[in-house]
């Protein structure tokens, strides 16, 4: 793996496959009555955040905080930062307080990227979700809710999602979840359609990976697992569809529609839920919707990143639950 | 008055001549060691020689897109600053863009800029009025009186922002015919690059950045050809950029509508796969398009669709480039490295020969902006408006060197070719074997 986590694209199939096994390790830890693991202690984890997201903020902090990091959590918005002091003079402090890793949240496309390639800063860059571009980490927990719904728990160890038919639907134009999810759903072998209304998918869109298609009805039925994008209300007021009665009647998804996918295909959803716009109630809180799951699958997910890029190559898990792993697995 | 005897240069790339510069103008001209001195009451006696046995000897480089900052952002250049850059790129006269602060809508501002450029001495600076108060595209500014007032302005411009309104735009075209002035459109319809970052395409849909679509520049340029059409006046185009453009502008000639256009270095060579380091020196408006857009913009300009090279030359303070992308300012500094990139671009290729070069990087910017002085042929009588360049120069462009005050160049470790040796102002030498005089 690279040094830093800035795009899914930059994850080969084996890194991911690696991420995800490393993933379910981390995940037993979850299981057990001590939560913590030693193997980051001594290292500071730094989580930068220049956009609001408690979510993804207290799921990197839970993460670093398992692996006995110490954690400090730079919020700039609202102080200076936002005010005019530079990405750079921010990244420059974060060095001086010797961060071993920048957990990085921007509203701007790019700015972990500048971060991990500007000189400014020695640490490990982890890409926290950076404006329409990417958000890794949320594509691989992700990945790791879908490998282990469709193909199993242990079953799943050491395999990709290949021939999984994943339909992506909502505002893929300004979805940093979509750009990610279609990079490494490609590498590890799913088959990747992308729904939307015309107006919310980027021009450019052919060199992507995937299918394109705008009717939701006519993919639902060949679908393993349906992840619905979140669909800001005001996009309505830039004219990207006419009204939110509209768009949830053309590409939400209801009880109805939802009785059209096969049986075994699974609802995703990478909060937080505009119900009743992309999601009803009724499937937001059926046993088929995986919200709440994505979200505990984060932490173990975000353990495993921040373990690989950190840690180095010693063994994740401490001898004894590894050896129990092998027992199980036999 | 001084006298400089230059020997062996090859004018306009052609064949190896000696010319003399006798005080502020070209007293003779003819083929190395043929000057006939007899019944000029000349000779070269006491002239400095300049030995520029394979150089290429160009008139003097005008510049129709120039964005000097003073007065208001000094911190990012200065007429002086500027005019000096200028000079080392080989330009003569450079065109003052008016989105200062204040903005150069009055005859004021203007005569300010004008007198700047005459104390800096390096190369004559010919302001461009704003066509609206503030640049707010609302209200026509003073446009006789920063005609009539001492910096004799011709070119109007809001550069920077488009003349978006189709009213507007009509009666600017219609009232500079009183005086033979010219508009200068950036053409940029607003609301379809709202939030803007970048080229729209296949690089912008992965990197996330708000994109800017090819039709927001074509859209306008075909309606101010158009407008032109209708209400019989001139238009000019400023930094071209499409392959699309080039189509319009190709049928508006053939047509005989009376448009004139613009293509800077950096759209003749760079395309938005930069932007994938999201280095904002890359970042410029109008975007870095792609590779078939750079080559019809290069086809362009040889077949004479575009008309000129222009550099649009935006020099930026490091602070504001060395950020993340969406906070960066947009633009490139352009004058040091222009004729260079023209010289690989165009010349190098086989597009373009000096001659060439010399017509839409002198003659033509100068007869569009109506500057007397330049863009003259290099033939005795005429003003020593001259640029000496050594084409055989390979070199790779460090911006510690730069005159400008910015060191905002896409170009920084890359190899260009060709260097200026020697650039003459009215017969005095502003640039002496590659160092500013
Ligand atoms: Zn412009």
């Amino acid at each position: 793996m690279k040094r830093h986590l800035i795009s899914a694209a930059d994850l080969t199939r084996d890194d991911a496959v690696l991420i995800l096994d490393t993933a379910e390790e981390m995940a037993r830890v979850a299981d057990r009555p001590i939560k913590k693991l030693p193997t980051l202690r001594g290292l500071t984890v730094v989580n930068l955040f220049f956009e609001d997201s408690t979510r993804t903020r207290i799921s990197f902090e839970a993460a670093a905080k398992r692996l006995s990091a110490d954690v400090i959590n730079f919020s700039a918005k609202g102080s200076s930062v936002s005010k005019g002091e530079s990405l750079k003079d921010t990244a420059l402090t974060l060095e001086a307080m010797g961060a071993d890793a920048v957990v990085i949240r921007h509203h701007a496309s790019g700015a972990p990227y500048r971060l991990a390639t500007s000189g400014w800063i020695d640490s490990a860059v982890v890409n926290a979700g950076d404006g329409t571009h990417e958000h890794p980490t949320q594509a691989l927990l992700d990945a790791f809710t879908m490998r282990r719904r469709l193909v199993g728990r242990d079953a799943g160890l050491g395999k990709d999602l290949n021939g999984r038919r994943i339909t992506i639907v909502g505002d893929v134009l300004h979805s940093r979840v979509a750009r990610s999810n279609v990079h490494l759903l490609h590498t590890l072998g799913a088959e990747v359609t992308l729904v939307a209304p015309p107006t919310l998918v980027p021009i450019g869109v052919e060199t992507w990976p995937c299918e394109v298609s705008y009717s939701l009805d006519d993919v639902l039925p060949k679908s393993d697992a349906v992840m619905m994008l979140r669909v800001q209300r005001e996009r309505m007021n830039a004219a990207f569809f006419p009204t939110e009665r509209e768009y949830s009647r053309r590409y939400g998804l209801d009880g109805d529609r939802m009785a059209k996918m096969p049986e075994h295909a699974i609802v995703m959803h990478p909060g937080p839920m505009n119900r009743g716009m992309e999601i009803t109630a009724q499937v937001a809180d059926s046993d088929r919707c995986t919200a709440v799951e994505q979200v505990a699958n984060g932490v173990s997910t975000r353990m495993a990143v921040l373990y690989l890029l950190l840690g180095g190559s010693e063994p994740a898990v401490t001898t004894t639950p590894a050896a129990a792993r092998t027992e199980e697995s036999k | 008055m001084s006298k400089i005897l230059i020997r062996g240069a090859k004018v306009l790339g052609g064949e190896a001549q000696d010319v003399l510069i006798d005080g502020e103008t070209i007293a003779a001209i003819a083929r190395t060691g043929e000057i006939d001195w007899s019944g000029t009451g000349l000779s070269a006696e006491g002239a400095t020689v300049i030995e520029a046995e394979g150089q290429v000897l160009l008139p003097g480089l005008v510049d129709l897109h120039t964005h000097l900052r003073e007065p208001g952002r000094e911190d990012s250049e200065t007429v002086l600053t500027g005019t000096r850059a200028a000079a080392s790129g080989g330009y003569t006269a450079v065109f003052a863009m008016a989105n200062t602060f204040p903005v150069a809508d009055t005859a004021g501002v203007v005569e300010q800029v004008w007198r700047l450029g005459k104390e800096s001495g390096y190369c004559d600076v010919q302001p461009i009025g704003a066509v609206t108060v503030g640049l707010e595209g609302k209200q026509l500014s003073e446009l006789g009186a920063m005609h009539e007032s001492a910096a004799r302005v011709t070119v109007f411009s809001d550069d920077g922002k488009c003349v978006d309104d189709a009213v507007i735009m009509r009666r600017a075209l219609e009232y500079v015919k009183a005086f033979g002035g010219v508009v200068a459109q950036h053409a940029q319809e607003p609301r379809l690059t709202e939030g803007a970052q970048m080229n729209e395409g296949v690089v912008s849909a992965e990197l996330g950045l708000g994109g800017w679509p090819a039709v927001a520049e074509e859209s306008i340029i075909a309606r101010d050809v158009l407008l032109a059409e209708h209400v019989g006046s001139r238009v000019h185009i400023c930094h071209l950029s499409t392959a699309g453009s080039v189509e319009i502008v190709r049928w508006a000639k053939s047509r005989g509508i009376d448009v004139t256009a613009e293509v800077t270095p950096h759209h003749l060579l760079l395309t938005d796969e930069l932007v994938r380091s999201y280095n904002a020196v890359y970042k410029v408006n109008p975007p870095l398009r792609t590779e078939r857009d750079v080559m019809a913009l290069r086809e362009a300009l040889a077949d004479g669709t575009i008309d000129i090279v222009a550099t649009d030359h935006a020099p930026h303070p490091h602070e504001d480039k060395d950020c993340e992308w969406a906070a960066a300012a947009m633009g490139m500094v352009g004058l040091e490295t222009a004729l260079s990139v023209v010289q690989q671009t165009m010349v190098e290729t086989g597009l373009l020969d000096w001659a060439g070069v010399a017509e839409r990087m002198s003659f033509a910017p100068a007869r569009i902006g109506s500057l007397d002085n330049h863009g003259r042929p290099v033939s005795a009588g005429e003003p020593a408006n001259l640029t000496l360049v050594d084409t055989s120069y390979r070199g790779v462009v460090d911006p510690a060197h730069f005159a400008s005050r910015s060191r905002n160049t896409p170009y920084e470790g890359r190899e260009l070719p060709g260097r200026v040796t020697h650039t003459f102002l009215r017969g005095r030498a502003t640039v002496v074997d590659g160092k500013l005089a």
